[in-house]
């Protein structure tokens, strides 16, 4: 098995379900499930099961309310999984103890957040710090170390400043510098670009493209925006209703809609290509556009 | 009419109850008084030996440090000039003494079970009705039976005022805690904090603004309890409002009521102002 073949993080047939019967509940038995609903059950994230290789990055795309969120927390188990596996690099998360999911929320998954999660009385070095001062490593060792993430982010200068100072886009940019220090291979990114502005968002996703050329993280990343799907994703996931629709390459899934929920995500792109093959339109989003950004990673 | 038939009364066994515990416990109640009478003058003799003019300074500068405004600057050491004037320089240390031993005595108890609140449902069920009856209680109801277990003066005032300056520590502790936003919670969790580190890192600091407010709130309720606790020889300028009050010594109560009131504005502002500059910023 190379390198490049090796998944990273596997889930198999995960389930969410929120329901004072979630415990006791046969998820093998579709008629269990039927009256669970019926009786108030709400299922967050019903039987997914994917694989993520090594360096790859992975969109998991829906609308609120789809499961995205749940699904992603679970992988870390922020949010305890009702059933199912998950394993990164071949360690299964989903068995480990608390002092195991500790230490592997310190060394294996950094995680990155829409609301950014900064802790107010910090500055932006102790935010970033954050991480590693939980580990238990010397001040010096981590600042320098913090430093370093903040200089790769563009925030060379802004050590001392408290995130109150910081506009959105900083702010992220923390949050990521924070996630960067943590050294892991495995990069979870909940909607961090979706409370920013359309030109910083803009920015900041040439930025992670730019970055994850030099870091060749595994990145699992969750948004509402399929143009952002669009840009980042290697491969992507639609999730809708708690279960993945349609998984595939972006380029597939703009082409060959599964179903009439993904087809009313994609059909603004699919017009814009339309348009595009008819030369009426120069210079616009695109998936050329988006594929040749791609290539050119 | 409620009838009278059914009547029952639990204020024999609650008597009969206090009067045992005082005879059964007597050494343990009055170990313990020792000890908090060792401490009260120990901070009193430190109170009284402090110069007062070195008081008025020490009050100017915190005030300057706090606000950098010139009449709030000024005021508080002028007010306390006041109390000297009108002869009470001593008699309110003695008040102080008391009104920082119970209030490190409140904070030692409350601060730690208000975060026990917030960290257990449980507790907060149990400890809230708690909270409620010592803060509704007339306080004369539990002078007595201090009295009894800790003897005539400033202990069973001590004992009194805690009673009844407990309550806004804890209540805003479990609060600050709890109103601490999820996401910076998440956050940390994410990046594997334990619960220890998560209470350490997180939720008390960023509740300090708020269990400080709960500080100066217990603080406050502190001195005016002194002020009741005098009724059982706890002295201080509440035993000059009493001494007044029997005389019908008008312009003598007025001087000693005015005395407590200086404190209070003094103990407010200062505490005030450490809220504000604990306060963090942005949030």
């Amino acid at each position: 098995m190379g390198m490049q073949d090796f998944n990273l993080l596997e889930v198999e047939r995960l389930w969410k379900v929120y329901h004072k019967t979630e415990k006791a509940l046969d998820l093998s038995d579709p008629v269990a499930i039927e009256k669970a609903e019926a009786a108030g059950a709400v299922i967050a994230v019903r039987d997914v099961s994917f694989k993520v290789k090594r360096g790859e990055v992975f969109v998991i795309m829906g609308l609120s309310g789809s499961g995205k969120s749940t699904l992603i927390r679970c992988l870390t188990r922020l949010i305890e999984p009702s059933t199912g596996v998950i394993r990164v690099k071949g360690k299964e998360v989903t068995s480990m103890d608390a002092e195991e999911l500790t230490a592997f929320r310190r060394g294996e998954a950094a995680m990155v957040f829409q609301h950014y999660g900064l802790l107010p009385h910090r500055n932006v070095l102790e935010n970033v710090a954050f991480g590693l001062k939980l580990r238990g490593l010397a001040r010096e060792l981590r600042e320098s170390r913090a430093q370093e993430a903040l200089r790769q982010v563009g925030l060379a200068g802004w050590e001392k400043k408290y995130p109150h100072q910081l506009s959105g886009g900083m702010q992220q940019r923390v949050g990521i510098a924070r996630a960067l220090v943590q050294d892991t291979d495995l990069l979870l990114m909940d909607e961090p670009f979706s409370g920013l502005d359309p030109l910083i968002r803009r920015e900041m996703q040439d930025e992670l493209i730019k970055l994850q050329k030099e870091w060749q993280k595994t990145i699992i990343f969750v948004t509402h925006d399929l143009g952002e799907a669009l840009r980042l994703g290697d491969r992507m996931a639609v999730m809708g209703a708690g279960v993945f629709v349609q998984v595939g390459r972006p380029q597939e899934i703009v082409m060959n809609p599964a179903d009439e929920y993904v087809q009313r995500f994609v059909q603004d792109e699919q017009r814009i290509a339309q348009l595009l093959d008819k030369g009426r339109v120069s210079r616009v989003r695109s998936i050329e556009a988006h594929a040749s950004a791609r290539a050119g990673r | 009419m409620f009838p009278s038939d059914i009547e029952f009364h639990v204020a024999p066994y609650i008597s009969d109850f206090v009067k045992w515990i005082t005879v059964a416990w007597e050494p343990f109640f009055t170990a313990f008084s020792n000890m908090v009478l060792g401490m009260l003058l120990q901070i009193e003799h430190i109170l009284v030996a402090i110069p007062w003019w070195l008081w008025i300074i020490a009050v100017t500068v915190i005030a300057w440090r706090q606000t950098h405004e010139v009449v709030k600057t000024i005021m508080p050491g002028l007010l306390l000039f006041t109390v000297g004037i009108f002869g009470f320089w001593g008699i309110a240390m003695e008040t102080l003494g008391i009104v920082i031993v119970s209030v490190i005595i409140s904070l030692l108890l409350g601060i730690p079970l208000g975060i026990a609140m917030a960290v257990s449902d449980r507790c907060n069920t149990l400890v809230t009705p708690i909270l409620d009856a010592m803060q509704t209680m007339p306080s004369f109801v539990y002078l007595i039976p201090a009295l009894m277990l800790f003897g005539l003066g400033k202990v069973p005032g001590v004992v009194a005022t805690v009673i009844y300056a407990l309550p806004p520590v804890v209540r805003l502790t479990n609060l600050g805690i709890r109103q601490v936003s999820s996401s910076v919670q998440e956050a940390a969790l994410a990046f594997g904090a334990t619960s220890w580190q998560l209470m350490k890192e997180v939720r008390i600091p960023l509740a300090m603004p708020s269990i400080l407010a709960g500080i100066n709130q217990t603080t406050m309720m502190a001195l005016a309890m002194v002020v009741i606790a005098s009724m059982i020889g706890a002295g201080g300028l509440g035993e000059v409002v009493l001494i007044c009050t029997n005389r019908i010594d008008v312009g003598g109560g007025f001087e000693a009521g005015w005395a407590i009131v200086v404190l209070a504005i003094v103990i407010d502002r200062l505490t005030q102002g450490l809220v504000r500059r604990w306060d963090t910023p942005g949030v």
